[in-house]
């Protein structure tokens, strides 16, 4: 019973995306901008900035109290 | 401002911000709105059974699969920026953001991408009813998904429900309820929904007004034009009523961008709303404040009195009167605000000495401050003011937010009466010869974009110089990052998404040429 209901949302995805017409290039589209995001542009060029400079929490809270907290 | 801050780092930062937002803000109002569109054609068809409606949904669930394809994941830029460009901001804000985000997150990937897959896949595959429901599910989960980032938003533009630890710097939430139900939360959210669905509905009109005057589809294309001009009338009243709600909330808490926004420098008892101006130099102003007059304008007396406090003869306070003060009406001069944040900064600075040296006396001592009414409701508040150099950083660009601000209302109103108007042409039955109205109809969709577009310019650009209205100022809330490489993201962003845009466009041209199959 749960074997066929998997097998039956399986063939639902499957016949759907092999049947699809416009959305086969929507879809090239989607993977084609999403390795831009995810491989490229966040692993290159957006780094998040606080937790690869700094180990834990202590040391990124004492980094963003000195950028907060200094005065003239 | 920050000492060492690069002012062209932060221009740069804001500029890739604003280009990714403006960008995946051309996806999303067409996304919240045309799901709910498409959900009332496809009850008519499950209702009456007739193809002609299914054919209707269709067509239209085509349009809405190739703007959502190809708008999906844009936003998520905006979070890798958070996380590079805008480290101290989001440090700052904690749970806050993160919460309402995370929530988005889920919400969008259960809701949106689950039942998207039965909308795409499911026709004859499953039954009607629930095909039916997966369509209203996607609707209320793109518009669900809206709801948690307005709230986050607007949190940023009334900062409440939040407690300021610090000891790790950020606020922690207090009361999720003050946050979810903020005033300017509950606004922001019908007013961002509602511009989404007037779009929508300016969309369906436009292209279906193209149908009839090319003389095809002319059964989907009235059929659409009654179910969208209606749609896009309640749409509309609603977006002015939030419209006017929200602007009530700026007066309140952020009457800067209120004064900006309406063009206002003086103060004044009565003061009369600017319908439509043109902003000129003003006569012999000499000073930095670059004061702007109107050479043209059309005002309604007394208006703008009874628009943001409910009587003519209110005192609505004015640029200037924020900037420099009002004793007689109770206004603090932003210089004494600046003093008062930077003790909140040096204390601050205090309880990290204290810290560092292993003091713990005096550690506990400063840190109780923080949590004592008088510190907080007198020096922590203006927290952010102890970031400025000048009390005229406070002013937005005024002539921006008051031409985005008047753009924006008068295409709403001009969306109302568009609506109205192919309502009267549907029940006269009489659309095939309102040529003229019907190439309007078309030109009027890059408009929707256009007054979409300057409702967030109102909002973000307005509220300058706050990242977190009073607490935090952009300037303080960027990472210090080398300029270059955000120059760089900034261009590639721009090829980007103008590729995406340009896929977009062509697609969707090419299945309105094709239409119904």
């Amino acid at each position: 019973m749960y074997r066929s209901l998997l097998k039956r949302i399986f063939y639902f995805y499957y016949d759907g995306f092999t049947s699809m017409t416009i959305g086969k290039k929507l879809w090239i589209i989607i993977l084609i901008k999403l390795f831009i995001l995810f491989a490229i542009l966040k692993v290159f060029f957006f780094p998040d900035f606080l937790k690869t400079r700094f180990n834990n929490d202590r040391d990124r809270s004492n980094y963003v109290i000195e950028q907060l907290s200094k005065t003239r | 401002m920050l000492e060492n801050i690069d002012l062209s780092l932060v221009n740069w930062s804001r500029a890739q911000f604003a280009l990714t937002a403006i960008y995946h803000w051309i996806f999303v109002p067409l996304t919240l709105g045309l799901s709910f569109i498409i959900a009332m054609m496809e009850t008519l068809y499950v209702r009456t059974g007739k193809e002609e409606w299914k054919k209707i949904t269709q067509f239209w669930m085509t349009l809405f699969g190739v703007n959502f394809a190809i708008g999906v994941a844009t936003g998520i830029i905006l979070e890798f920026e958070f996380g590079t460009n805008w480290s101290n901001y989001s440090w700052f804000v904690g749970d806050i953001f993160g919460a309402p985000l995370a929530i988005e997150g889920i919400m969008a990937f259960f809701l949106e991408s689950t039942f998207v897959a039965v909308m795409f896949f499911g026709w004859n595959r499953v039954s009607k009813r629930f095909h039916l429901t997966s369509t209203w599910l996607v609707a209320f989960g793109a518009n669900l998904s809206a709801l948690w980032i307005l709230v986050a938003n607007a949190w940023m533009q009334n900062p409440v429900g939040m407690h300021f630890n610090p000891e790790a710097a950020r606020n922690e939430m207090l009361n999720f309820w003050d946050v979810f139900l903020s005033p300017v939360a509950i606004h922001k959210f019908i007013h961002t929904i509602t511009s989404g669905y007037v779009l929508a509905s300016v969309f369906v009109i436009g292209i279906s007004a193209w149908f009839i005057l090319k003389k095809r589809e002319l059964f989907l294309a009235k059929r659409s034009i009654l179910i969208a001009s209606v749609f896009g009338l309640i749409s509309s009243l609603m977006l002015i009523y939030s419209g006017d709600g929200s602007t009530r909330q700026l007066v309140h808490v952020q009457p800067m961008k209120f004064a900006a926004i309406e063009g206002l420098y003086n103060g004044q008892t009565g003061a009369g709303l600017v319908a439509i101006g043109i902003m000129a130099t003003a006569p012999g102003d000499t000073n930095s404040r670059n004061v702007k007059d109107f050479s043209y304008q059309i005002e309604i007396p007394n208006f703008l009195s009874y628009m943001a406090y409910g009587k003519f003869d209110a005192f609505v306070p004015g640029v200037n009167d924020l900037v420099d003060g009002n004793f007689e009406r109770n206004i603090m001069p932003v210089s004494d605000k600046m003093d008062r944040g930077r003790v909140a900064r040096e204390t601050l600075a205090d309880l990290k000495t204290a810290r560092d040296k292993g003091d713990t006396a005096q550690y506990a001592l400063i840190k109780a401050k923080f949590n004592d009414e008088d510190f907080k409701n007198n020096y922590f508040r203006y927290f952010g003011y102890g970031f400025l150099n000048n009390p005229d950083d406070v002013i937005p660009n005024v002539p921006l937010s008051f031409y985005s601000f008047h753009i924006m209302v008068i295409l709403g109103f001009y969306f109302l009466f568009l609506m109205i108007l192919f309502i009267y042409f549907v029940f006269r039955d009489n659309l095939e010869k309102r040529k003229f109205y019907l190439r309007i109809a078309v030109l009027s969709v890059p408009l929707a974009y256009l007054a979409s577009q300057a409702g967030w310019i109102v909002a973000e650009m307005g509220r300058q110089p706050w990242v977190i209205q009073d607490l935090l100022p952009t300037v303080a809330a960027v990472s210090h990052i080398s300029t270059t490489s955000v120059q760089v993201t900034f261009w590639m962003f721009a090829v980007l998404f103008t590729a995406l845009l340009i896929a977009e466009l062509s697609i969707i041209f090419r299945q309105i040429k094709i239409g119904s199959k």
